[in-house]
């Protein structure tokens, strides 16, 4: 174990604002891909059917 | 040929794709889940602090594999845009289309890690050297793939100027490869190869490897979603995409998964 305390942990020994804005972007990124592609996708569906509906 | 044997080789591959990857997002968001915590958890609690750069070369456990995953796709989008116009097949160059997004963020998120890496390490965020402005140059290629093919309304036309962008841009990603061989850049050198033992920790390399994986999970996840959303948009008119989006009743039974 690296760490001896939480504080520790997020201080990163001096590194803390580099590593954990790096991490936050990745995970800021990550998170807000898949929503974008997964709405992508509802839309498309929610096109087809309404199309489907029509005539 | 008759008229209908001719729509079903058009459509068979997208409907038989889009059945298959819905099927196969939820074990790639699965993998990505269990590969990314195995992974964090090696990198943060197992690995030790590095001799030289104390606990900043922890950003390399996203930046490696973001850089890997953004020279990987770019050549994956080429090939299949590469496919897609040489045989004129559909799926191929709507995959290529799905595939630019989720390289573009892996491109941004080498560029954004590797500035806070370097602002600690060479004390600069920036620096015009080979490997950084050939990986710039790789956001812009995808930039211009995305604003080109969104910008000619005929979709095959915009795949066929799509895919000639990519083949030739696809130069880039060796010159990024090998610019630190190259060059005399301030960038170090690969971070494994295959001729020389690995130069790290055998718990960083496997946190590194565990990440690196995880990223291929994810973008298979992305990926597979956006292509299925491509199909939908791309064969509006084609019957068994209505089939697949009418009330659970006969979407059950036509067999497309939603």
């Amino acid at each position: 174990m690296n760490w001896n305390s939480t504080a520790e942990f997020f201080a990163m020994g001096g590194y803390g604002l580099y590593v954990w804005g790096s991490y936050a972007m990745a995970l800021a990124c990550m998170a807000i891909e898949p929503v974008l592609a997964m709405q992508r996708h509802r839309a498309a569906r929610r096109a087809l059917v309404d199309e489907g509906s029509a005539p | 040929m008759s008229s209908s044997s001719f729509r079903f080789f058009t459509f068979a591959a997208p409907a038989r794709f889009y059945g298959l990857a819905g099927a196969l997002i939820p074990w790639c968001w699965a993998a990505f889940a269990g590969l990314a915590a195995a992974g964090l958890y090696i990198g943060f609690f197992v690995a030790p602090t590095d001799a030289t750069q104390g606990e900043s070369y922890r950003i390399i456990f996203i930046h490696v594999p973001a850089a890997w995953m953004s020279m990987l796709l770019y050549l994956v989008m080429a090939f299949w845009a590469a496919i897609g116009w040489a045989f004129n097949a559909r799926l191929a160059s709507m995959t290529a289309r799905a595939i630019a997004p989720t390289g573009a963020m892996f491109t941004f998120l080498a560029l954004w890690t590797g500035a806070l890496w370097g602002k600690p390490t060479w004390g600069t965020w920036w620096v015009w050297d080979a490997r950084l402005t050939s990986e710039l140059i790789l956001l812009f290629l995808y930039a211009g793939f995305l604003s080109l093919v969104s910008a000619i309304d005929d979709p095959r036309r915009a795949d066929r100027a799509g895919a000639l962008l990519a083949i030739v841009g696809s130069i880039n990603v060796p010159i990024i490869y090998f610019s630190v061989k190259w060059w005399n850049t301030l960038h170090q050198g690969a971070t494994i190869s295959v001729s020389a033992a690995p130069k790290m920790a055998s718990t960083m390399l496997t946190a590194m490897l565990l990440m690196t994986l995880a990223f291929w999970a994810y973008a298979f996840a992305v990926v597979f979603t956006r292509t299925r959303a491509i199909v939908l948009e791309r064969d509006r008119h084609a019957s068994w995409t209505r089939e697949s989006a009418r009330p659970a009743s006969t979407s059950a039974a036509a067999g497309i998964r939603t």
